[in-house]
C-alpha cells in the first residue's frame, strides 16, 4: 500500500521523533512509506481559534498534497480530525495511526519490546473526534515486556485545548495538576498517548514538577 | 461581564469550593453513568430526543400557536412576553390583582434568567424560592452556580451556619441532612399554605394538549402549583414538545442525566384549570428573550434543544474545577457558555466560547445530542477577535500556505531559540507552570531528506 506519512506542523517542527517512529513502525510492517514535502499544517489551529476561512483553505490544501494516496497516516489524532473535517475528499483515506493498524491492517503486534511500566492517556480527540476506541491499549498489551498501569480518571481532558492553554491558562493549568496527580499515581515510568500535543503539555508538567515520568508517543514505543 | 477567564482565575483559587465541587460533580457523573449504561437504547432515546426538538424548533410558529389555543381552552389564560420586563409585568400583575404581598416559587431557571425575583421585590412582593438549594442561596443572598444543584459550591457545615443565622429560630442545628431538611420543611410549610399565588417553570409544555410538566425531587414544586389558588407559570418558547406522547422519550432522559436518577421522585402535570382541584386561575406567561434571535441561526439554535439537565456541567472539565458563575449567566457549563451569547449577543459574552478546551465531553453526555463543541466553534468564527491576534493569525495562515515560508520559518525559529525556559507575550503563560522542551536539533524533514534524500 502506498502510504503518504500526515507528519503534521507540530510534529514536523517539536518532536519529530513521533514521526520518525511512525515511519519505522509502518515499514517494519512492509509498507512503503512517503513523505509529500509540500505538507504544513491541516489548519486545526485556525479552526479551533475561529478563523474558519483559513482554515478551509488549509484543508484545501491537504486534500491536494494528499490526494494521490491510498492512505493517508498521521501520528495525531486531533490533527487527523481536522483533516477529515476540512479535506471531505480525503476523509475516508486519512487514519491515525494506531487505528489504521488494528483496525484497517488488522495488526496487534507489531514486534515492539519495551520493559517498562506504561500508562495510557486516552486523548479527547482519538476518543471523540476520530473514535480510534480500543486501537492503542490492544497495541500496548502485545508489546514485549511492557506493563500497563491503568491512570485514574483516564478519559479526563489534560487541559491542552490548543489556544485553550493560554487563553485559559489557570483553569489548563488546574486540569494539568489534576492530570499529573494522576498519572504520578500509577507508578508508572513513561506516559503515553497518541496525540504529541497533549503530550506536550503533560510532558510539560510533569517535568516542571521534577516528577521523573517521561512522557513517549505511543509510536515511539511501538518502534522500540 | 467579567471575562471567564478573569472570573475563573478567582474561583480555581478557592481550595474549599474547588473540593466541594469535585465530590459534586464526581459523584453525579458515577451516578449518571450507571443509569445510562442500563438502557439498552439509549442512543436510540438521544437521537428520538434530538429529532423531536429539531422539529419543534423548525415548526414553532404552529406548535406555539396550538399551544396557545389549547392552554385557553382548557380554561388558562396565555400571555405573550418579548423579554423580560413584559414577563414580569405579568407576574407582578397577577400578584397584585389578587393582593398577594407573597409568592412561593418552584425552581425556576428562566424565572432566575429574567431576575423575576429581583422585579417583583421592586414592586412589593417578595418570592419565595422553596426549593431547598434556591432557598440556600436566597437567605445568603448568593446565586445559583449549577443548573440543577444550585448550592453545589456549599457544604453542609456552610448550609448549618447559614441556617442558625436565619431560619433555625434558636433551635440547635448540626449539620446532619435530615435536621438541615427538616429546618427548612418547618420554614416553608406555613409559606405554602399562606400563599395566594404561586409560581412556576416548566420543564416542558405539550403543544396538542396544553399540558404543562414539572420535574423534581423535592415535592416543595407539588405545593406550590397544587395549594396555592394562583398559578403562574413562566415558559421559555422552546420548552415545547409537539405530543404527550413525547414525553416519554424526554421523561426517561432528563431524570437520569440529571440526578442520575431511573426516575424522578415527584412529575407534576396540569392542563388548565380543574374544577375544585388546585389552582382556579392559570396563567401561562411564554417567553421570548432573545430566543427568535438564536432560532434564527441555523447552527446555533441546536442550543434551544437544550432540556436543562446538566450532564454536560458534570463530565465537563472546566466547569467542574471553576464552578458556575465564573460564566456570569444563570446558565453555566457547556451549555451556558453557547447559549449566553446567543440569547444575549457575542459581543456581551466575548470569552465564553473560548471557555472550553474543546474535549467534546459535553456532547457525548447530552441526552439531546446538542453538538456543543460545534456550537462553539461557530461562535468563535463569528467573534469580534483581537486586532493583534488577526494579524497574527492570517500570518500564520500565509506561512502554512506555502512550503518556503514554512521551512524558512522553522529554521528562523531554531536560530532564534534561547535556552528559554519562558515564553515571550501571551505564550508565556505557558511556560509558567510547564517545562519547554529546547527544539530538536533537526526537524522531520531535514531527517527525511538527509535519511532518504529530497
Amino acid at each position: 500500500m502506498r502510504i503518504g506519512l500526515f507528519v503534521t506542523c507540530l510534529g514536523d517542527t517539536l518532536f519529530p521523533e513521533a514521526p520518525k517512529a511512525t515511519v519505522a513502525v509502518l515499514e517494519r510492517l512492509g509498507h512503503e512509506v512517503e513523505f509529500p514535502r509540500a505538507q504544513t499544517c491541516c489548519g486545526q489551529l485556525h479552526l479551533n481559534s475561529g478563523y474558519r476561512d483559513e482554515a478551509l483553505a488549509l484543508g484545501r490544501r491537504f486534500g491536494r498534497i494528499f490526494g494521490e494516496y491510498e492512505a493517508i497516516v498521521s501520528p495525531s489524532s486531533s490533527c487527523v480530525g481536522a483533516a477529515r473535517e476540512l479535506s471531505p475528499e480525503t476523509a475516508d483515506r486519512t487514519f491515525e495511526l494506531s487505528e489504521f493498524l488494528v483496525r484497517k491492517l488488522g495488526v496487534e503486534d507489531v514486534g515492539a519490546y519495551f520493559p517498562h511500566r506504561v500508562t495510557y492517556h486516552p486523548t479527547c480527540h482519538s476518543l471523540r473526534v476520530t473514535k480510534v476506541g480500543d486501537a492503542p491499549l490492544r497495541l500496548l498489551a502485545a508489546v514485549r515486556g511492557l506493563e500497563l498501569a491503568e491512570l485514574p480518571a483516564a478519559n479526563e481532558c489534560c487541559g491542552f485545548g490548543g489556544t485553550f492553554a493560554v487563553k485559559n491558562a489557570d483553569t489548563s493549568a488546574a486540569m494539568l495538576a489534576d492530570k499529573c496527580s494522576a498519572v504520578l499515581s500509577t507508578g508508572a515510568e513513561v506516559c503515553t498517548a497518541v496525540d504529541g500535543s497533549c503530550l506536550m503539555q503533560i510532558g510539560g508538567g510533569l517535568s516542571r514538577q521534577r516528577a521523573g515520568v517521561r512522557t513517549m508517543h505511543l509510536a515511539e514505543i511501538l518502534a522500540s | 461581564m467579567t471575562s471567564f477567564p478573569e472570573a475563573a482565575r478567582a474561583a480555581l483559587g478557592d481550595s474549599q469550593l474547588r473540593h466541594n465541587l469535585r465530590n459534586a460533580t464526581t459523584t453525579i457523573r458515577e451516578k449518571r453513568a450507571g443509569v445510562v449504561a442500563e438502557v439498552p437504547d439509549w442512543e436510540e432515546l438521544r437521537e428520538a430526543g434530538r429529532a423531536i426538538k429539531a422539529d419543534v424548533m423548525a415548526r414553532l410558529d404552529h406548535y406555539l400557536v396550538q399551544f396557545e389555543e389549547a392552554v385557553h381552552a382548557a380554561g388558562g389564560t396565555v400571555h405573550w412576553a418579548r423579554d423580560a420586563a413584559e414577563a414580569n409585568r405579568v407576574v407582578l400583575d397577577v400578584a397584585r390583582a389578587h393582593g398577594a404581598h407573597e409568592v412561593v416559587k418552584v425552581k425556576s431557571l428562566t424565572t432566575d434568567e429574567i431576575e423575576l425575583n429581583e422585579a417583583l421585590a421592586a414592586g412589593g412582593v417578595h418570592a419565595v424560592e422553596t426549593d431547598f438549594a434556591e432557598l440556600i442561596l436566597q437567605l445568603d443572598g448568593d446565586w445559583s452556580s449549577h443548573i440543577l444543584v444550585p448550592a453545589i459550591h456549599r457544604n453542609r457545615a456552610e448550609i448549618r451556619d447559614l441556617f442558625v443565622r436565619t431560619i433555625a429560630r434558636g433551635r440547635e442545628l448540626s449539620d446532619a441532612p435530615s435536621e438541615l431538611a427538616e429546618t427548612a420543611r418547618l420554614y416553608l410549610r406555613e409559606k405554602f399554605l399562606d400563599a395566594k399565588v404561586g409560581v412556576s417553570g416548566a420543564n416542558f409544555g405539550v403543544a396538542e394538549t396544553g399540558t404543562i410538566v414539572v420535574v423534581e425531587s423535592e415535592g416543595n414544586g407539588r405545593m406550590c402549583t397544587t395549594l396555592p389558588p394562583v398559578l403562574v407559570t413562566v415558559l421559555g418558547i422552546e420548552k415545547l414538545v409537539p405530543r404527550f406522547g413525547d414525553l416519554e422519550v424526554f421523561l426517561q432522559l432528563l431524570p437520569r442525566s440529571s440526578t442520575g436518577e431511573r426516575m424522578n421522585p415527584y412529575t407534576s402535570l396540569w392542563t388548565g384549570v380543574t374544577a375544585e382541584d388546585g389552582p382556579q386561575e392559570l396563567h401561562v406567561v411564554l417567553l421570548d428573550n432573545g430566543r427568535t434571535n438564536v432560532l434564527a441561526d441555523e447552527t446555533g439554535r441546536q442550543a434551544l434543544h437544550c432540556i436543562r439537565c446538566s450532564a454536560c456541567l458534570n463530565v465537563c472539565p472546566v466547569y467542574s474545577r471553576t464552578g458556575g458563575h465564573a460564566y456570569g449567566s444563570v446558565y453555566p457549563g457547556p451549555i451556558g457558555a453557547i447559549l449566553t451569547p446567543q440569547l444575549r449577543g457575542l459581543e456581551n459574552a466575548k470569552s465564553l466560547p473560548y471557555a472550553s478546551s474543546l474535549c467534546g465531553a459535553c456532547y457525548e453526555a447530552c441526552p439531546v445530542k446538542i453538538d456543543i463543541p460545534a456550537v462553539l466553534l461557530h461562535l468563535r468564527a463569528e467573534t469580534e477577535k483581537p486586532v493583534a491576534e488577526g494579524a497574527a493569525m492570517r500570518a500564520l495562515a500565509r506561512i502554512f500556505g506555502n512550503r518556503k515560508l514554512y521551512e524558512r520559518a522553522q529554521r528562523v525559529a531554531r536560530v532564534g531559540e534561547r535556552p528559554a525556559r519562558h515564553l515571550p507575550g501571551p505564550l508565556a503563560r505557558w511556560t509558567e507552570v510547564r517545562d519547554l522542551r529546547p527544539l530538536p536539533p533537526e526537524t522531520f524533514r531535514e531527517w527525511w531528506s538527509r535519511e532518504r534524500g529530497a
